[in-house]
């Protein structure tokens, strides 16, 4: 790279993310791509079933374009995805995009709100826990939110949903236990997404938080004697916040994927269950859409907090590779 | 014996050029101080000599051979700044020395080994220890074990006392004087204190922004400077007696 | 420079710290966690098996009661039963994959350090681009490929675990591939492969087992997720996610025989986690303590009667100043000084000598767990004991210009919030104040560098920034801990002079503690030498070539090379090192290490004394001082 942009060390640094995020794409294009290649066997009678007859298979193989050499196979898939096409579902016989289009938005209605929710419950908790435990103070309260935060990281998600069911729908019938419906059916999904993520985020605020507070710099506003709001909001909070996120980063991805799974636990209409459907039902050309979608949102999610550090902590463009 | 000569040494690091076209001779059994600001390519051109940082162009020749691209245990030896991060944790002392002898048979290693640690006055009894069991300075004597059991010809010693305290660093170039003299080896001797690359050297080179700039007898260049950067290091030496700033 | 870690306690070999972190409570609650797995884990399918898989057509989907603890399922068969034997199959799995992850996350992660750069950095970039992946969705892709399935479910898991896995190696041994002992070993010639074995792999081990016990934690839940959702074990096998989603169904009929397989994955997942922790304690990070000794008892020592000649209207009163640790060890021991006003005060020692935290201490800065005592501790009038306000009069400047600021705030902002605060200023008066005050220091083009964040300036300009945020008020004291140590020489001078010019133009006092006695002597006209925690000598800066009294100065001027130091003799030196703070404290601190040490020395310690004008020092023997008999203390010249 020898472009005047290198020069800056910020737009050095957004051409970087850029091409990673682009590679990275084509890796995903290409593996979805190949998903279907690497399966052993006859993927097309494994997906019919033994009892269909070769005709059907060679009609289905030829729809599938299968029976074409790999490289025009690609190049057509190539050219298809660039238009929206993603094929046909096997056992709908629908546009894969439009499958994907009716099942999006119930996937997006639970995962933005948990995000949400995830961002503004952990940042605070996480202060406060840090702020008031330091210098080893309050032992007690430190013990009781390491082993409560703890705790919650150790339960699979679906599995706190299956316990919320148990205790808000069964014992107690506040919430509906399944599917969508009026505002009420949101609350135990997103809860389910939103309180081990937070809980795990909140101990990392927490580490963060302490270890901020004991850098040089917090020395130096130490001996200002500036007042407690000050000192923590203004030098303490955006500092640990960059480097939270940079470890949080993950956090976001998998909730993405964690929606997979709580989809399955509320029989929600989103990808997640969706997905899942078209695996056991070897439907390949939907489970390959979907993956193009978590993949690339994943991929987006983490250039998108990449970059927002970035902007925020420009030391970490030079940092970064 | 042996020198080292360094034939427009380059170093460059993308666009950065750390070092520029220097041409520098150590003649054997002598010390010559390379001297400069943070950032003039005084170290990176010690690590260049050794292979640690990548040489764009020029020539680092020992008794006259060109060292090239050469593998395994090199004629020149290189002690590092920090003898906290130079030793590895998880080996013992005796074991990191051993590590620069040659292969040889079990029990002429061990001797080998408390010869070496007994040169730099490490009792030979602490070869099993690890390093952080040692303060400083006996890490900085270790480290000055392990290069010189490689039995180099030229040693390059990278400001192998500013890590230490005052009390420890007066030890430890009284030794590295002493052990020069004893071995004879060439010693290229980095360093942004000027007194004591006065103390210990022969010749002084003296480098700014990656250019060596000058370069001659220590008294000569130290009493009569040519260079401006030369002036400039000497007038930012800070002196303890009001008389000397004086004269 | 002083502050290197200090030589740490001689640690143990890993085998040793484990087995002394199994003795605390948490390393019992472990192993017995993993113990009772085990036994579970063999024994559970030949006691439950034949009635885990018997069908009881009598006895579908019921509750829990005495015959079936947590009811049956559609089948009739025993729950509780199932989720015992499920363990077998659940934690074989388990460490199979992880076995799968831990193996290819160690080799993919070693790679770039074996292969040639070039691939080495292909393989960087690979995991670079995989972990951007979620680990749910890595196994979605893997199991279409491996199929539905126990065993495409392992290969899924334990693939998908290797990304990261390599990421966490990679940049271990990236750092470690960095060391300066691993290019020492480069220079000796020895190879890649026994640069891996040797120096690399041994100083990952621990983090690496680390981390595998929390992959195993997490593919225990990928695994029962997999299962769970249908794609994992298969029917007529069963793990503990298969019966969670047997029953899932069933949770209003039977919540309890729903939750049951769940609250087994969380048991073992907790039981991984607690691995781990005995993992991270024995490794060093958490180690646990040995037993913290009792505060000193020095704290409840009547405090000496306050030394009749402390000078009336000194800026900085201080007597017997002591700073202590919970385990224990007193780094400072009963440090007095005075500071006058307008006075430039040198504090000089080695590392540990106990010359920061007597700094720290006079501006109330003392860090987590040290604990300050003293008689008497003044500033300006005011007991700081009881009122450790001290506004804008105090100013501090540290040593490592670039940790001293804050990184995150422009600044200008870093500045002016101090008038804010402090002086009451609205915010234009304090950002003019601000500017105004970086220009004073000199820092060109002062409105435009105020907008800029500290990474943008250069080692000097932070540290004439961080000067500039003390002048924001009027100090009267500015404390100056090793200001140019972190600095190259040619800037160190630039900072010693805007200090010194700093001084006259505002008057205000400045206490310079710094292990270089040549800046000490260029800016400063008295100096402390503290050796262990103690004041040793107060001199004048004239006397420190030639007149100093005390062997340990004499000693340390004569241990540095000077641009006058004759190159054919050798330099002074001082054998042994300095005590720890915790060691044995019986005599003079010094006497192990000076020729001039009698018995007197070891056995009783002497105290500070005047003599001459203006001199103190705390030596038997003091060189070339006559010291007044009667000022020594009279019980020890019979101790001795």
């Amino acid at each position: 790279m020898t472009t005047a942009l290198t020069r800056n060390p910020w737009a050095g640094f957004a051409l970087r993310r850029c091409w990673r995020l682009l590679v990275s794409l084509a890796v995903l294009v290409t593996a979805s791509f190949a998903m279907i290649h690497l399966i052993p066997g006859d993927p097309v009678r494994a997906a019919l079933g033994t009892t269909a007859s070769p005709a059907l298979v060679a009609a289905e193989k030829h729809s599938l374009g299968l029976d074409q050499p790999l490289l025009s196979q690609y190049v057509t898939f190539l050219g298809n995805l660039f238009r929206g096409r993603l094929g046909e579902s096997i056992s709908t016989q629908l546009p894969v995009s439009q499958i994907i289009s009716s099942r999006l938005p119930a996937t997006l209605e639970i995962a933005v709100p948990a995000f949400v929710l995830i961002l503004l419950t952990a940042i605070p908790l996480g202060m406060s826990a840090a702020v008031l435990t330091k210098d080893g103070r309050r032992r007690r309260g430190e013990l009781a939110f390491t082993t409560a935060t703890g705790l919650l990281g150790a339960v699979p998600e679906y599995l706190l949903a299956v316990g919320l069911v148990a205790a808000f729908a069964v014992a107690l019938p506040i919430f509906p236990a399944a599917s969508q419906g009026g505002p009420s059916s949101y609350v135990l999904p997103v809860l389910s997404l939103t309180v081990i993520p937070a809980a795990v985020l909140s101990r990392i605020v927490r580490v963060e938080t302490l270890r901020v507070l004991g850098e040089d710099y917090m020395r130096t506003a130490r001996a200002k004697r500036l007042p407690a709001r000050l000192h923590y909001l203004r030098h303490a909070l955006p500092n640990l916040l960059t480097s939270s996120l940079t470890l949080g980063g993950m956090l976001f991805t998998s909730l993405l994927a964690g929606t997979v799974l709580i989809e399955n636990v509320f029989a929600w209409p989103g990808l997640g269950a969706t997905i899942v459907t078209a695996i056991t039902q070897k439907d390949y050309p939907l489970v390959q859409g979907i993956v193009l979608v978590y993949g690339s949102a994943s991929l987006l999610i983490t250039f998108a907090v990449d970059m927002a550090l970035g902007l925020a902590d420009p030391q970490s463009t030079i940092r970064g590779s | 014996m042996s020198s080292l000569e360094l034939r427009g040494i380059t170093v460059r690091y993308g666009r950065f050029t750390a070092v520029e076209n220097v041409d520098l001779l150590v003649p054997e059994g002598t010390v010559t101080g390379l001297v400069g600001g943070s950032g003039s390519g005084k170290s990176t051109l010690g690590k260049a000599v050794v292979g640690l940082a990548p040489i764009t162009a020029g020539q680092v020749l020992v008794d006259g051979g060109d060292l090239g691209r050469r593998r395994g245990r090199g004629p020149v030896q290189l002690v590092f700044q920090n003898p906290y991060a130079s030793l590895d944790p998880r080996m013992t002392v005796g074991a990191a020395v051993a590590e620069a002898l040659p292969r040889t048979g079990r029990a002429a290693r061990s001797t080998e080994v408390a010869r070496y640690l007994e040169l730099v006055g490490i009792d030979p009894s602490r070869a099993v220890l690890t390093p952080d069991a040692l303060s400083g300075g006996q890490r900085q004597r270790v480290a000055l074990a392990r290069a010189l059991a490689a039995r180099p010809g030229v040693l390059i010693a990278d400001e192998i006392t500013s890590a230490l305290d005052v009390s420890v660093q007066g030890a430890v170039l009284n030794l590295l004087r002493e052990l020069q003299r004893e071995l004879g080896f060439a010693m290229l001797f980095i360093s942004h204190n000027l007194a004591v690359v006065r103390y210990l050297s022969d010749q002084v080179a003296v480098m700014d922004e990656g250019r060596l700039v000058e370069c001659g007898p220590t008294d000569r260049v130290l009493r009569q400077p040519e260079h401006a950067t030369t002036r400039t290091l000497l007038a930012c030496v800070p002196t303890i007696s009001p008389a000397e700033e004086a004269s | 420079m002083p502050h290197l870690p200090s030589p740490s306690v001689p640690s143990s070999s890993l085998l040793h710290r484990l087995r002394r972190t199994l003795r605390t409570p948490l390393g019992v609650t472990a192993l017995t966690a993993c113990i009772v797995l085990a036994v579970v884990a063999v024994l559970g399918p030949m006691l439950f098996g034949a009635e885990a898989d018997r069908v009881d057509t009598n006895a579908i989907d019921q509750g829990s009661s005495m015959a079936h603890l947590l009811g049956t399922d559609d089948l009739g068969r025993d729950i509780a039963a199932r989720v015992v034997v499920a363990t077998r199959l659940s934690l074989e799995l388990t460490l199979q994959a992880t076995v799968i992850g831990v193996v290819g996350g160690l080799l993919l992660g070693v790679a770039p350090t074996v292969l040639g750069r070039r691939l080495g950095r292909l393989v960087t970039a690979t995991v670079g681009v995989l972990v951007a992946f979620p680990g749910l969705l890595f196994v979605l892709f893997l199991a279409t490929v491996f199929g539905v399935g126990s065993t495409g479910a392992m290969f899924a898991i334990g693939v998908a675990t290797v990304p990261s896995m390599a990421r966490l190696v990679q940049n271990m041994t990236a750092s470690i591939a960095g060391s300066d002992y691993v290019a020492a070993a480069r220079i000796l010639g020895v190879g890649r492969f026994r640069l891996v074995s040797r120096h690399l792999l041994p100083n990952i081990a621990e983090p690496s087992a680390l981390f595998a016990t929390q992959a195993a934690a997490g593919i225990l839940l990928s695994f029962s997720g997999l299962s769970f959702l249908g794609l994992g074990v298969q029917a007529p096998q069963y793990d503990w996610g298969r019966l969670l989603n047997e029953q899932l169904n069933g949770i209003y009929v039977n919540p309890v025989a729903a939750l049951a397989p769940g609250v087994a994955v969380v048991l073992t997942g907790l039981t991984f986690g607690l691995v781990g922790e005995v993992f991270a304690k024995a490794s060093g990070r958490r180690a646990p303590l040995s037993r913290q000794q009792p505060p000193s008892e020095q704290s409840a020592m009547a405090p000496a009667p306050l030394p009749d000649e402390s000078a009336e209207g000194a800026l900085v009163q201080v007597h017997d100043l002591r700073v202590g640790f919970p385990d224990g060890r007193e780094a400072v021991r009963g440090v007095s000084l005075t500071i006058g006003h307008g006075e430039a005060l040198g504090l000089v020692g080695e590392s540990g000598s106990g010359k920061s935290l007597t700094a720290l201490a006079l501006a109330d800065l003392v860090p987590h767990p040290g604990r300050v005592q003293a008689a008497e501790i003044t500033f300006d009038g005011h007991d700081l004991r009881s009122d450790p306000h001290l506004g804008t009069t105090l100013a501090m400047v540290f040593q490592d210009p670039m940790a001293s600021l804050n990184p995150a705030l422009r600044v200008g902002r870093q500045l002016s919030e101090v008038a804010e605060v402090h002086l009451g200023s609205t915010r234009a008066q304090a950002r003019a104040r601000a500017v105004d005050r970086l220009s004073a220091v000199r820092i060109p083009s002062a409105a435009r560098r105020a907008r800029q964040r500290p990474h943008e300036y250069s080692g000097g300009m932070r540290q004439r920034a961080v000067i500039a945020m003390g002048l924001m008020g009027e100090p009267k004291l500015v404390i100056a801990d090793e200001p140019t140590t972190a600095l190259d020489v040619t800037v160190q001078q630039q900072v010693l002079d805007l200090l010194a010019e700093v001084r006259t133009e505002t008057g205000a006092a400045l206490l310079l503690i710094s292990h270089d006695l040549a800046v000490v002597a260029q800016v400063c006209e008295r100096v402390l030498v503290m050796y262990a925690g103690r004041i040793v000598e107060d001199l004048p800066v004239a006397e420190l070539v030639g007149g100093a009294a005390h062997p340990y100065t004499r000693a340390l001027v004569g241990a540095i090379p000077t641009m006058t130091t004759d190159p054919n003799t050798e330099l002074a030196t001082i054998p042994g090192r300095p005590p720890e703070p915790g060691d044995a404290d019986q005599g003079c601190s010094f006497a192990p290490r000076c020729a001039l040490a009698t018995d007197r020395c070891r056995s009783t310690r002497p105290e500070l004394v005047g003599f001459d004008t203006g001199r103190r020092v705390a030596c038997w023997h003091p060189v070339g001082a006559v010291l007044p008999l009667d000022v020594r203390p009279v019980d020890a010249e019979a101790a001795s």
